[in-house]
């Protein structure tokens, strides 16, 4: 019953008329469902083929709106029902749905074409949220410890929810612009009824595509609320460093270093950086 | 059963489901409620949004965990990871039961994110029950398990489906949470009398009930959660508070979800029930 559940849909959101060897599918699912008076035994099956397609796609429709945006709504639907083909869920929830998206469209950028180079950034920018909603988090290290360790020595690690990106689109600009422009949906959680089909074909108003532009973002949490903000890139370049394993004095080293800023006080920059950082409980001890 | 070993001898009353929607509500209003239903997957997270309001719920309110995914009818072993972080929200709640459904879901690690029927055999009944007495072990807490809604029955099934669940919750000796919703949602697609199943699951095992909304399409029911109830499932509910005494009754509202007002005083007309029940065993 499971193979007949995980195959993919007609066009028409329908089950598929013949089973993978070629034999109707009315015979198979006769050989093991009942049929009753009012439904065959192929309708009673197709119930839940249609719920489960129903079910996944929904959440990531739900999900991932900045991707359904970038892509369009019916390339989408398309784009999710391939992945899920070649991707099953293999999670107890539902979060994790969209955890090998950004692998899928690398490996097949022709489910996101013309648009793939920002079809990724956008997927990487969503499944960060997704991190940075529910992700673990550490016990923050304090201002004192911090002070208390000399920079040579001082190893931090980044909070477990904070996502890093250096993307080419200004995806935040964007999403923001579509959430703004969508309303929020609500998903049931206990009812094992799917009865429609995702919201396929839904029009809307257009949003302007972001412009290629290089930014860099943190994705995060902060009192529980999400969050993304632009560093600028030598800051980012620290935080990546950090993340590394360097030490705050060789992440600092580094980064001046190769910075082509040459008006800035770095001393006071760097510590303006430590500060909203810390303040913020982005690192933890290493 | 008012209090049983299936609900860790509470005696609780009616409670509604935490959902997204009414979380701000909740939190600001401090309304008053006897409990609240958490569906555990939801919770089973490492940190966020979701555990800072879990925290101020548990506060204030007393706590059921209720799950959609250990899958005990599944062939699968179980997912350990999802077994252990289960146990550690288990403890955190101090939740006096768990329920979850008497379905499968997986195969070969893979995820439908449904609740599917089982086929009604002795083997199939005999391996659920082991999985239920190993997850209650491991978890230790009373499992009360679900009767699902169902839309497809099986040429292998041996019994009926309450036959099933009798079987089922005598071998593993464990609760029933008692879907009353669901026992009319697939009497309308199996064509069975609902009252034959109420009458005839053993009622000292029921721990809790659910109650809910149902949508009617051409030529089936889907448990829709997205009503309120039905008057046909009100008066099972009624026959079954008869049968069982009143047991901590839950309203699940999932989809098209309404104002918390709404959805409680839905969940409190169950109390009319209770009491009529209550008068009748006192008089």
């Amino acid at each position: 019953m499971s193979n007949a559940l995980f195959r993919p849909l007609t066009p028409r959101w329908g089950m598929q008329k013949r089973w993978t060897d070629g034999s109707a599918m009315a015979d198979v699912a006769s050989e093991f469902i009942k049929p009753n008076d009012r439904l065959s035994s192929f309708e009673r099956l197709e119930i839940y083929n249609r719920q489960y397609w129903f079910r996944v796609l929904d959440c990531l429709y739900d999900d991932y709106p900045g991707l359904r945006a970038v892509v369009g709504e019916r390339k989408f639907l398309k784009l999710a029902r391939a992945y899920l083909a070649r991707y099953p869920s293999d999670s107890y929830t539902l979060r994790d749905l969209g955890s090998r998206l950004e692998k899928f469209l690398h490996d097949e950028p022709n489910w996101s074409a013309p648009r793939q180079e920002l079809a990724l950034d956008m997927v990487r920018f969503e499944w960060a949220q997704v991190v940075a909603f529910d992700g673990p988090a550490d016990e923050p290290i304090t201002p004192d410890e911090i002070l208390d360790t000399p920079p040579d020595k001082l190893k931090l690690r980044l909070q477990p929810y904070l996502s890093l990106l250096e993307l080419d689109f200004e995806v935040d600009d964007f999403l923001i612009a579509i959430k703004k422009r969508d309303s929020d949906a609500l998903r049931g959680e206990a009812s094992n009824a799917m009865n429609a089909a995702p919201k396929a074909h839904r029009r809307r108003r257009r949003v302007r595509f972001p412009k290629r532009s290089k930014i860099h973002l943190a994705v995060h949490r902060h009192d529980n609320m999400l969050y993304y903000m632009r560093l600028d890139a030598d800051a980012f370049a620290v935080l990546r460093l950090l993340g590394r394993g360097l030490t705050v004095e060789a992440a600092c080293v580094e980064v001046v270093s190769q910075s082509a800023r040459t008006e800035i006080d770095w001393p006071k920059q760097i510590k303006e950086w430590f500060d909203t950082w810390s303040t913020l409980g982005w690192f933890c001890r290493a | 059963m008012p209090a049983n070993p299936f609900n860790g001898y509470t005696d609780y009353g009616i409670g509604i489901g935490l959902r997204v929607p009414h979380y701000r509500h909740i939190l600001a209003k401090k309304p008053v409620v006897d409990w609240f239903e958490i569906i555990s997957e939801n919770f089973m997270v490492d940190g966020g949004r979701p555990l800072e309001v879990l925290d101020a719920i548990l506060e204030q309110y007393r706590v059921v965990q209720h799950g959609v995914a250990i899958y005990f009818g599944s062939a699968d072993k179980f997912n350990r990871e999802h077994l252990r972080r289960l146990k550690r929200l288990v403890k955190y709640t101090k939740t006096p039961w768990l329920s979850d459904h008497l379905c499968w879901g997986s195969v070969d690690g893979r995820y439908t994110h449904d609740l599917l029927p089982m086929p009604y055999t002795f083997a199939v009944a005999r391996h659920t029950a082991e999985k239920i007495r190993a997850a209650r072990d491991f978890l230790e807490v009373p499992i009360c398990v679900e009767n699902v809604s169902s839309y497809a029955e099986y040429h292998a099934s041996e019994m009926t489906e309450w036959e099933f669940l009798t079987e089922v919750s005598e071998l593993a000796d464990c609760g029933i949470l008692l879907d009353v919703n669901n026992i009319y949602v697939s009497s309308q697609n199996h064509n069975f009398n609902p009252y034959d199943y109420l009458n005839n699951i053993p009622h000292h095992r029921v721990g809790q009930m659910h109650i809910a909304g149902h949508s009617k399409f051409e030529k089936y029911i889907l448990d829709t959660h997205d009503h309120p109830v039905l008057d046909p499932v009100w008066k099972m509910y009624a026959h079954a508070i008869k049968l069982i005494g009143p047991t901590a009754t839950l309203l699940e509202w999932d989809d098209r979800i309404p104002s918390f007002d709404e959805v409680h005083n839905e969940a409190l007309k169950a109390n009319k029930f209770r009491d009529a029940q209550l008068a009748a065993s006192t008089a």
